[in-house]
Formats: structure tokens, C-alpha cells, sequence
């Protein structure tokens, strides 16, 4: 066993010496398994009032070994990095199923599964060490978008509602063994403010403070996520966590989300990631880009220096983490940009006064 | 970045300024108080927008008022504006005076704000808990110069607090010092008393010295303060904020809070009420409030320009509605009274093209009207333009809702307007600003103009014109070379059998060459059109059915006579042997002449050069020239004629300059070069080193042939050449290279106005970057002179001697008198490696693409002077094109401007055509 410190130290170093493998999708995966109503509640909830079927983030708890399974693919692939199954840990997403009672347990088993998966992996492969990223992920609801058109003015969620959500759901990450937290497919750059500002509240007050990856989701070919924001408002929004990478993640396949990974690359004067989808859903919604493709993509960001961290994100498999973890060895990572110290604000849009 | 080496008396790290307006300010606007005490958060919200629609780069938003819920009209409001991108594009700036209110403000911004503000004024515990706070709401924030003894008022007292408050800051709680901005308070002037006389400078005196104390951070103030005692009086009250504001930015403050529209142009205040306000804002002398009051009165009543809108235009009908909006360039209601008209149209059976075929027709003709009678410029022009532009695309899906239903009808619509004109900018050139606002004129009268762009082949010219059957074909080209391809594609069109008639424009053309040159070439209708202001005369004429015979002819008259003249002309205009010529060279005593060795050979590159630092010497009066307003800078701004449109058209030049050196819409790069060189003959050798045995590359010069007679001590027969010291002199002599450009990122950005219709803005900020262009070169010659080759270390002029030439040595650019030869740009590029060193780029006419650029060699020789070469014989390019390994013929394509003979065989008389 290694203590968090020494992997977060093999974690800066290894940073430094190539581009690092992100796993796949978690999602797709589950989808294989076929699990019905009954097999989402296992025995604990049997009894549960609502419907869980799709809340996957309850196989934590329920199907532990079928969560354990995926993640030993991903490693298997080739994977440094596996992200928690605990995109939907908040009281806020949980709400919709009734188990806002739960989240801390969800966080801190998904947390503990991985860990479980990555010590067995770094115990084959020393010279290879596996991380723990704790995903969290958007919630169902946007601090800066009404869900009422006739009232643009009112908000579903607050600022604090979701930061006590996000506090509650980083302490099980942070208990459960992740080594660093993974704030991603962020839709509404508030929310993700929100979820930085817990996550500084809690290192603050535990006294350690772990590396964070923040990776947002540009929503359609406009090339803004969807609270409208472009590529360097985002970073200029977020830069203040002073994250161990910024990127994106879902919603485009690599092909099409080049341009503003590329933009980041140019901007941010850190780590960069990105984990695009298998490509674009065909007419049925399936992801068919195959993984040779995904990881030729990737292969040329990594080459051309955009990026440090690379992986998949829905429709990707172990076969597509597999041809992207070969796909970028030996290839130098990309050094962070630098960048003149000025005032970088934003609005929706990015404005800079030079210092 | 390269650009390390500063200048000695580089300005203060002024990067720029941004003004922050007040309108979304309850304590500073009393409309937005009224609307927001209404709970009329719409109309609020009407003000946020115009507010971003007319330039601001960062909204302030205050609800600090008594009779408000402050925190929950902040969270209102942000909430709303969240929900409209074009306001929410922007950053704001959440001003309260609470904590809980900007708390609560912070919870609301997806982007990155500014907390305006906090300090030391309860000490140092909550100070620190809530900049901790700001940072991990991820804003930047306004600190007040205020401690727990007060708000600072002397410049030593201010200068304390904000250097305590940047160590415990910066030192404490790791706050990045790029995000403080410093408020050091501004406090009212000329109030009597005299411990306030020194007010002014006590701000200004601390800006200095906390920019050069606290790297990094920025320097604000609530501007209008400062005038608080001149309370009713406009006038007084606008000079002394441009006063203030002009010595404060000088100083380093780089933010301030002020209207716009309360704000003086500094060069515009009559020089007595400036002297009197200096000699306050500066606390210059004892009696300064005094004398001050004595004028001011003088300056109150009705003297200030009307700035507050008259809005009583809006009860007239839509119809003159429409029609005041275009004459008076105005877009705030455009979509609305466009509507209306649409309506009224459709109520009475009409269709959406009545409305522009009525009304705004009706109002374009007057706008055009006004113009052709010298009652409008042509920035006012563009303005109305932008409107028209603006309700066209109101309607556009109207229309094409229209056309599909009557084409589902078997219907075929048939567009009325004046005539179908395409325009484009010609191969090997990219220069198009002059081109875009004859485009616009045109389209503000009723022609439909399909613009090509730049760069755009002859074949590709000639296709699209029979595509879209073009009435008339404009072509517009800057550089020499381009005046060769008008001529192609004059023959081409001949060749091809076109019938339509040809308008020629651009800086290089001119009504001889067209007569000379062009018209013999093509048997139709060939017409020089010398500005923007004429096309639509000559358009009109050639479109009309009645007069186009008459007008054609009239021309074809004309340009014969021309031709004539210009033959006569030629004659007269001998020119002497190249021998003789060379015999008569520049005489200059080489011997005893030490040239001085360049500090920095070799290549220096600048790759981020700072925009704000070239646009302190932007050279103005051009920029005017090319709105076609006449007169010099500054006293354009004042011309009785003229004047109201400058300062207008100046106005907005200055805001936009403010938003492109903020938002860095463009990049300037620069690299410059020395070698050692000397002459051989009219050739200058570039050696390697300074061995100077190994030749780098061999310039190329052309020399003066105009008639002189030696004996008469009649002026030299001058080549570059002459000005470096010959080989068998043995003087060490150098020369420099240098190629600057400011225009990349020109084109994303203009498109980006165009596609809001805007072309007023689009031309406005091309203008702008080819001045900033040329600034550019003129600072970086500066520095080559004080630094770089440092022949005049201690150099000091003002930027009127600066723009007036003044100084040792030239920068002459191939293609222009002095080097008229445009391939020598080729040698250039390779000998300072431009494309990568500067990312410019030469096209197959050696335009520079991006056009914003200029480059160029240096001599340093005290003698040197500006001159042209002229008219050259034949035997001059023969010789010229073997030093250069070219054949003649190709020698004289590209030296065509300037032969002094016929290279072709005399048109044949032409044929008599009908148009």
C-alpha cells in the first residue's frame, strides 16, 4: 500500500514524463451488464419507495463487484487514471430517486472501489501507478439558467444549495481514497464555482488539499458550454482554483472538439485534459466510432502538444482506452502555457487588462 | 517575449485605460434609481444593454439605495442579465458599499467580476476574510485607499494604505496581484478650501508611485468626484475630467468610473478654460479657483454640444421616424419602427420590400441628398448605412418567407434597385478600406454591391460578373503593382466581349493612369472614380438610360485629351542617360565620416509588442483623409466645417482604440535587423560579418534620371545607394531592415462586425489598425535610432516633430518613391525571415498580407533624405533587370508606374461602342 502523498508525488512526476490515460466510459459499460430494476436495488433496497433502475451511481452500494469489474477493464486498457462512479453523487441529483439520504455512502464506496481496482494494478505494475480521480458531476439543475423561459430571473437551485451538496459529496471522495477530485461535464460554469468553492472550504478546514481536475462540456458546435460561456471565459472564470488541469469532456466526439480543446491549450497556464465522446450518437443515439479512430484523434492532440491527459467519455470502451493509452506512448507531454500576468475577467466572453 | 530592452523614458506601464459607466449605478444614475424603485427591471435591463451596445467593456451595477432590498434587487438583476448574452457578455463589476450585498452578488456570475469594493477601514480581520472570500469566488476586487483611522487623503497616507494592503494581500492570502485594483480616492478640487487644493495631484502623485511600488496591480477612481463643486456647469465640469483623467492616465491609473457622455475631448477645450483648469487639477498657482470661476460662467449656458438625446422625434410617424433614424445614425429603435412599418405595410396588403422600397429608401435618398450637398460626411453616411443595414435584416426573413410562398405560386420575384454593381480588390493586393466604403455608399443608394474581397484573380472577377449579370464592375487595388492588373483586366474584359462599364479607385489610381493605361484596353465605359463621394454620381450616370451615352462619351472625350496632354507631357520630359546620371550622384565625403556600429546586430524579434504604447503616436491627420474629411489634426477637430463630424468620428475612434489594446483584438509583431554594408555601384552589398568578406545578399537601388546639369550646381541625380559609404571608401557602413505589422487578428474581428451589419465599426477598426500600423513603424524607428543602432542616443521630440520628420535617417519601403521596386520586398523577407519572424506574409503582387503593416530599410547616414526616383529610361531597367537577374520585360511590368517610355505599341483609335 502507498500513502496519498507518495502517490500524488508519483502523480506530479509522471505528469512531467508523458501524457497521462484517463478510463472510458463507466455508463456504457453498466449498459452491458443488463441490470434490471431488481439488481439496481440489491437487498438494501429492496423495500425503496421509488423506482432506481439507471441510477448507477447505487451499484456502489448494490453491485460492487459488477462497478469493481469495469474499473479493472479500464486498468487492464491501460487507464493511470480511473474516475469514481459517483457522477450523480449530490442530494440534488439523488433527489429525482428519493436517496438524498445515501450520497455521503455512495461517494465514499465509489471512492473506495477504485482505490481497491488502482492499489491492485500499482501492486502489478510499480513502475506504472494508478490514481483515484472522485468525479463529481453537474447535478440536474443550472444556478445561472431559469428552467422557465417565461421567467428568465428565476433559478431551480442556489450558489449555497449546491455548494452544501458538493461539500457533503467531496468529503466521501475525499474519506473513500480518491487522490484527487475531478470536477466535470460541467454545463453551467456557476454550478462548477460553486463546486470549487466547497472543495476550498473542506481542503481548508482538513488541512490537506488534493489536486483538482476541472473539465467542462462544450454543448454543441457554437462552441460555448451551454450557460454560453467560450473557451477562455470558462478557464478565466475557473483559473482561481488553480487547478492541476483544466479540459473538456462530452457532448462532441474529438473531431469535432479540437478546435477548443486546442484554444484551452493556448490559453491555460496548466495541465490540459480531454475525454471526448466515441464521436457523434447515430440516428439510434449508439456511439459506433470505433477505437482506432478515437485514438488516432487523440494521438494527433497529444503529438501536436495540446493536451496532457487524455481518455474517453460516453460510448468509449476498454478497447478505445486501450488503443488511446498506446496510441500516445512515448509522445512528450505538452508544457503549460505561459502567460503575462494582466486582470483576465469574464462575462460570457473573455476580457483582459494587461498588468 | 524579446521586446526586453525598454526605452529610457518609456511611459509609466500604462497598458491602458477602461472607462466603467455609471448608467447601471443607482447612486450614479438617477434614471436607473427611478426604473429600479419602479421595479421596472425590463427598462432596467434596456440600460445594461445600451450600455454594452455602445462600447462598455465592464458593467458597474450598485443598488445601494435606502429605500431598496439591496441584496435581493443585486441578485435580481444579475439573474435577468444572466439570461440575456448580449448584456452578460461582458464582465461586471458588483459595487456596494455592503458586504452582504456583493456577497450576494458573487453567488449570482458565472463569469469572472470585479468586487468594487473592500478595505482596511474595519481592520485587518474582516479585510482578509473577505478578500479570502473574493478569491475563492473567484473575482478580481477594488481595494479603497481607507484604514481604520479613515479614507486617505494625502498622497503619502494613500500611497501606506495600499502598499499595506497589497503585503497582506499578496503575502498573507496569496491574492494575485494582477486582480487588485488600488481606489486611492478621488476627492473634489476648487471648493474654497485650501487643504483641497492639492486633491488632484495627491491622487495623481500616489497613481505614480503605487504602479511603480506594487507590480502588477491597477489604479482606479470615481472620476466625476473630482468636479464636484462645479455642480450644474457641464462644460467646466467635462474639462476637468478630461483634465484629470488626462494627467491621472499618464500617471498609471488604468480604470475609471465615469459617463462617457461627461467627458470632454481633451484637445477639444478652449485653451483658456484648459489653462485654468491645468492650473487647478495641477494646483499650479494660489488664485487658480478663483480664475477658474471667473471664466466659468462664460462656458455654462447652452455653450456645451446638446449631449442629452432629444427624444421628441419619437412621436412623429414611423415613416419620419425611420427616416430621422437614418439621417442620424441612430439603431436603438431600428428593429422596432421597422416593424411597425412591416406591419402597416402588411395591414394595408403591402409586402415587407414596400418598407424598404418606401421608407427606408426615402430616408436613404435624403441621407443622400445631405451628402451630396457637403451637409453629411462620410462617417455620418456609414452611420446611416449601419442602420439601413441593420433594418434590411429585420426584414430579411420576411422576405424570404415572401419569396417561398410566391415561388410555391410559381411566382418570380423581380428585386428593383438601382443597378447590380461588383466590386473587388484586385490580385496581389489586400488593401480594402477605401473599397468597403464606396461599397457602402453605393448600398446606401439603392445599388446592390457584391463585394469579392481582396486578393481576387481576374478569371474569378469575370465569372462571378457574368454569374450574377453585373450592371458595372468596380476595381480597387493601393499598391503600384495593382495599377498592372486593373490594366489585365481591362484587356481581359475586351478580350472576353463584356459590355458593362469599368470604375477605377484606390490610393495608386489616378485619372491619367486610368486615361493612359486602362481605358485604351477595353472599349466600354472605363471611369476613375476619385472618392467614395463620386461613385454614386458616376454610378448613377452610367446606370441611367438617358445619360449614360452622353456621360460614357463625355468621359471617352476627356480621357483622350488626357492621353494627348500626357504625351505632350512625356516629351517635354527628357530624361538623361543612366550614365550621366550615375556621374552626377550624391557627393558625400566619406572620408573623415565614421558611421556609427548598430548596438544590436543580427535579428531582433518582438513577438507581443505593447498596442497601448503605439497608440500615443498615432499619426491622426490620415485617419481623417481616409473618412474623406480635410484638414489637419488636432485642428480638424475644431474646423467649422468639418468639426462636429471629427470629433464625433474621433470620439469613437478613441473609445473603440480603448476596447482593442484592452481585449488585445489584435497583435502587433515586429522584426528588426543590422548588417554591415556597403556600395557597389547602385548596389549595396549586406556582408555576413564584419570581416565583411562574405557578401549575406546585394540590394538593389534605382536612381534618379531627370534632366540636371552638374556644372549649374544643380541637385544630385539621388539612389539609395548613395547614402552608404562605397566599398573602396573602406568606411564600415551599415544598414537596417525592419518589417512591423499590427494586423493580426484584423480580419476575425471586422467579420465579426460586418456579420452584425456594422460597417461603420468594421471600416472604423481597419482605419485604426493600419494607423496603428503605421505608429508602430514610426516607434520602432525611434528606438532603432536611440537604442537599436542608437546613432542619436539622446534624441528627444515631441510627436508633432516625430510625425513632421525631424530626425536622422529614413525608413524607406520598396514600392514607394524612394525604392519603387516592389520585388525587392523579396530579399527583405528572406533576409529577416518576415513570414516567421513577424507572421507576415507577401501575396504574388508583394502586397503585405496582414495589410496592417509596414516594413522597410534604415539608413542612418546624416544626409539621407526622403526623395523619388521618378521616371527611368530604358536603359536604366535593362541594367537594373540584369543586376537583378530578371529580363526586362518582367523588370518593366513591375516597374511600369514609373517608365519614362512606352513599353506597348499605341492603342489602335477606338472603336465607337454604345454601353
Amino acid at each position: 500500500m502507498t500513502t496519498r502523498a507518495q502517490r500524488l508525488a508519483a502523480l506530479k512526476e509522471a505528469l512531467t514524463a508523458r501524457v497521462l490515460v484517463l478510463d472510458g466510459a463507466m455508463g456504457t459499460m453498466i449498459q452491458r451488464h443488463k441490470l434490471d430494476e431488481a439488481a439496481y436495488r440489491g437487498t438494501r433496497f429492496a423495500d425503496h419507495v421509488k423506482d432506481v433502475k439507471g441510477n448507477n451511481d447505487l451499484l456502489n452500494l448494490t453491485q460492487p463487484d459488477v462497478v469493481l469489474g469495469i474499473h479493472r477493464e479500464y486498468l487492464n486498457a491501460g487507464a493511470d487514471i480511473l474516475e469514481t462512479n459517483t457522477f450523480s453523487g449530490t442530494t440534488i441529483a439523488q433527489a429525482d430517486y428519493g436517496l438524498e439520504s445515501i450520497v455521503y455512502d455512495l461517494n465514499f464506496e465509489g471512492a473506495r472501489l477504485a482505490r481497491q481496482a488502482a492499489d491492485e494494478f500499482t501492486a502489478k505494475t510499480p513502475h506504472k501507478p494508478r490514481f483515484v480521480a472522485g468525479a463529481i458531476g453537474p447535478t440536474n439543475r443550472t444556478a445561472s439558467i431559469s428552467p422557465d423561459v417565461n421567467d428568465p430571473g428565476f433559478r431551480n437551485v442556489s450558489f449555497d444549495e449546491l455548494r452544501a451538496a458538493f461539500r457533503q459529496q467531496v468529503e466521501g471522495l475525499v474519506a473513500g481514497g480518491a487522490d484527487l477530485i475531478l470536477v466535470e461535464t460541467i454545463i453551467d460554469t456557476l454550478n462548477a464555482k460553486a463546486a470549487l468553492f466547497a472543495i476550498d472550504e473542506f481542503f481548508e478546514e482538513s488541512g490537506e488539499r488534493l489536486p483538482i481536475m476541472i473539465s467542462g462540456t462544450i454543448t454543441d458546435q457554437s462552441g460555448r458550454i451551454l450557460s454560453g460561456q467560450t473557451t477562455e471565459a470558462f478557464w478565466n472564470s475557473l483559473r482561481h482554483a488553480r487547478p492541476m488541469s483544466i479540459g473538456f469532456n462530452c457532448a462532441l466526439g474529438a473531431a469535432e472538439l479540437r478546435p477548443y480543446v486546442a484554444e484551452l491549450s493556448r490559453v491555460a497556464d496548466t495541465y490540459v485534459s480531454a475525454y471526448p465522446n466515441a464521436g457523434l450518437p447515430n440516428a439510434f443515439g449508439e456511439y459506433d466510432e470505433q477505437p482506432h479512430t478515437t485514438a488516432g484523434h487523440l494521438h494527433s492532440w497529444a503529438k501536436d502538444g495540446l493536451v496532457n491527459i487524455v481518455g474517453g467519455c460516453c460510448g468509449t470502451t476498454p478497447d478505445h482506452i486501450k488503443a488511446i493509452a498506446d496510441s500516445v506512448v512515448g509522445v512528450k507531454p505538452r508544457a503549460p502555457a505561459e502567460q503575462k500576468k494582466a486582470m483576465r475577467l469574464s462575462g460570457l466572453e473573455p476580457f483582459q487588462l494587461a498588468s | 517575449m524579446s521586446d526586453t530592452s525598454a526605452a529610457e523614458d518609456a511611459a509609466p506601464a500604462v497598458a491602458t485605460f477602461i472607462n466603467i459607466g455609471e448608467r447601471t449605478n443607482v447612486t450614479g444614475s438617477a434614471k436607473f434609481k427611478k426604473l429600479i424603485l419602479a421595479g421596472d427591471f425590463e427598462a432596467a435591463l434596456q440600460v445594461a444593454r445600451q450600455q454594452v451596445e455602445s462600447g462598455a467593456q465592464i458593467i458597474d451595477i450598485n443598488m445601494d439605495e435606502a429605500m431598496l432590498d439591496s441584496e435581493a434587487s443585486m441578485v435580481k438583476f444579475l439573474n435577468l442579465i444572466a439570461a440575456e448574452p448580449d448584456i452578460s457578455r461582458v464582465p461586471v463589476m458588483i459595487d456596494s458599499s455592503k458586504w452582504t450585498v456583493i456577497e450576494a452578488g458573487l453567488k449570482c456570475v458565472q463569469g469572472k467580476p470585479i468586487v468594487n469594493s473592500i478595505s482596511l477601514k474595519e481592520g485587518e480581520e474582516p479585510f482578509l476574510a473577505q478578500a479570502r472570500k473574493v478569491r475563492r469566488y473567484g473575482a478580481a476586487v477594488v481595494v479603497m485607499a481607507f484604514d481604520e483611522k479613515g479614507q486617505a487623503d494625502t498622497e503619502d497616507r494613500k500611497v501606506e494604505i495600499c502598499a499595506r494592503s497589497y503585503k497582506l494581500l499578496t503575502e498573507q492570502i496569496g491574492f494575485p496581484a494582477e486582480d487588485i485594483i488600488f481606489d486611492p480616492n478621488i476627492f473634489a478640487v476648487a471648493t474654497g478650501i485650501e487643504e483641497h487644493n492639492n486633491y488632484a495631484m495627491d491622487f495623481i502623485n500616489a497613481t505614480r508611485r503605487i504602479r511603480a511600488l506594487l507590480p502588477h496591480v491597477h489604479v482606479s477612481g470615481g472620476v466625476s468626484n473630482v468636479s464636484f463643486s462645479f455642480r450644474g456647469n457641464e462644460q467646466v465640469r467635462e474639462a476637468i475630467h478630461s483634465v484629470f483623467l488626462y494627467y491621472a492616465i499618464k500617471a498609471g491609473m488604468d480604470m475609471g468610473i465615469v459617463n462617457a457622455g461627461q467627458l470632454a475631448v481633451y484637445e477639444d477645450i478652449p485653451a483658456e478654460l484648459k489653462e485654468r483648469v491645468e492650473d487647478v487639477i495641477l494646483n499650479r498657482r494660489n488664485d487658480a479657483t478663483d480664475r477658474l470661476l471667473e471664466v466659468a460662467e462664460k462656458y455654462k449656458a447652452g455653450a456645451g454640444p446638446q449631449r442629452v438625446a432629444d427624444m421628441k422625434w419619437r412621436n412623429a410617424d414611423v415613416n419620419a421616424r425611420l427616416s430621422h433614424a437614418l439621417v442620424n445614425g441612430i439603431t436603438d429603435f431600428i428593429d422596432l419602427d421597422t416593424e411597425e412599418a412591416r406591419a402597416a405595410a402588411q395591414a394595408k396588403g403591402g409586402r415587407p420590400l414596400d418598407v424598404i422600397e418606401g421608407p427606408l429608401m426615402d430616408g436613404m435618398n435624403v441621407v443622400g441628398d445631405l451628402f451630396g450637398a457637403g451637409k453629411m460626411f462620410l462617417p455620418q453616411v456609414v452611420k446611416s448605412a449601419r442602420v439601413m443595414k441593420k433594418a434590411v435584416a429585420y426584414l430579411i426573413p420576411f422576405i424570404e418567407e415572401e419569396k417561398a410562398r410566391n415561388a410555391a405560386k410559381g411566382i418570380v420575384d423581380a428585386s428593383q434597385n438601382n443597378g447590380r454593381i461588383l466590386m473587388a480588390t484586385v490580385k496581389g493586393d489586400v488593401h480594402d478600406i477605401g473599397k468597403n466604403i464606396v461599397g457602402v455608399v453605393l448600398q446606401c443608394n439603392n445599388y446592390e454591391v457584391i463585394d469579392m474581397g481582396v486578393m481576387v484573380p481576374c478569371a474569378k472577377i469575370l465569372e462571378k460578373a457574368r454569374e450574377v449579370k453585373a450592371d458595372i464592375i468596380g476595381l480597387s487595388g493601393l499598391i503600384t503593382p495593382s495599377l498592372e492588373e486593373m490594366a489585365y483586366v481591362a484587356k481581359e474584359m475586351e478580350r472576353e466581349g463584356f459590355n458593362v462599364p469599368l470604375l477605377i479607385g484606390g490610393a495608386t489610381t489616378s485619372k491619367v493612369h486610368t486615361a493612359v493605361k486602362i481605358a485604351p484596353g477595353y472599349s466600354n465605359a472605363t471611369v476613375y472614380v476619385p472618392d467614395a463621394s463620386r461613385a454614386v454620381g458616376v454610378a448613377s450616370n452610367l446606370m441611367s438610360l438617358q445619360l449614360r451615352e452622353n456621360f460614357a462619351n463625355g468621359i471617352k472625350a476627356d480621357y483622350a485629351k488626357m492621353r494627348e496632354a500626357h504625351a505632350r507631357s512625356q516629351q517635354a520630359k527628357k530624361r538623361q542617360t543612366l550614365v550621366a546620371a550615375r556621374a552626377n550622384r550624391a557627393k558625400i565625403a566619406w572620408s573623415g565620416y565614421a558611421p556609427e556600429k548598430p548596438r544590436t546586430m543580427g535579428l531582433t524579434i518582438f513577438d507581443d509588442y505593447d498596442l497601448a504604447e503605439l497608440t500615443r503616436t498615432i499619426d491622426w491627420t490620415p485617419f481623417f483623409r481616409t473618412w474623406e474629411l480635410a484638414g489637419n489634426y488636432p485642428a480638424i477637430l475644431n474646423d467649422s466645417v468639418v468639426g462636429t463630424t471629427a470629433r464625433s468620428l474621433y470620439n469613437d475612434a478613441q473609445g473603440m482604440l480603448q476596447r482593442l489594446v484592452g481585449e488585445q483584438w489584435l497583435k502587433a509583431r515586429a522584426v528588426v535587423g543590422f548588417w554591415p554594408a556597403n556600395s557597389v555601384g547602385d548596389d549595396i552589398e549586406l556582408y555576413t560579418d564584419a570581416s565583411r568578406t562574405k557578401v549575406l545578399t546585394t540590394l538593389h537601388t534605382l536612381r534618379q534620371q531627370m534632366m540636371r546639369d552638374p556644372n549649374q550646381n544643380d541637385r544630385p541625380n539621388l539612389a539609395l545607394a548613395d547614402f552608404i559609404a562605397p566599398k573602396e571608401s573602406g568606411v564600415a557602413d551599415y544598414i537596417g531592415a525592419f518589417a512591423v505589422t499590427t494586423g493580426i487578428g484584423v480580419e476575425s474581428k471586422a467579420a465579426e462586425f460586418e456579420r452584425d451589419h456594422d460597417d461603420y465599426n468594421a471600416i472604423l477598426f481597419k482605419a485604426l489598425a493600419d494607423r496603428l500600423a503605421e505608429s508602430f513603424a514610426e516607434r520602432m524607428h525611434q528606438r532603432v535610432r536611440r537604442e537599436f543602432w542608437a546613432y542619436a542616443p539622446d534624441e528627444k521630440l515631441s510627436n508633432e516633430d516625430l510625425i513632421a520628420e525631424k530626425y536622422r535617417g529614413i525608413r524607406p519601403a520598396p514600392g514607394y518613391p524612394a525604392c519603387p521596386d516592389h520585388t525587392e520586398k523579396a530579399t527583405l523577407w528572406q533576409l529577416l525571415d518576415v513570414e516567421k519572424n513577424a507572421g507576415i506574409a507577401l501575396t504574388d503582387g508583394y502586397a503585405m498580407w496582414p495589410a496592417a503593416s509596414v516594413s522597410g530599410f534604415y539608413f542612418g547616414h546624416p544626409d539621407v533624405e526622403y526623395f523619388g526616383v521618378g521616371k527611368i529610361e530604358r536603359d536604366q531597367v535593362e541594367d537594373y533587370a540584369l543586376r537583378k537577374g530578371m529580363t526586362a520585360a518582367e523588370m518593366e511590368r513591375w516597374l511600369a508606374p514609373n517608365l519614362n517610355y512606352d513599353t506597348t505599341p499605341v492603342s489602335a483609335p477606338l472603336k465607337s461602342v454604345p454601353i
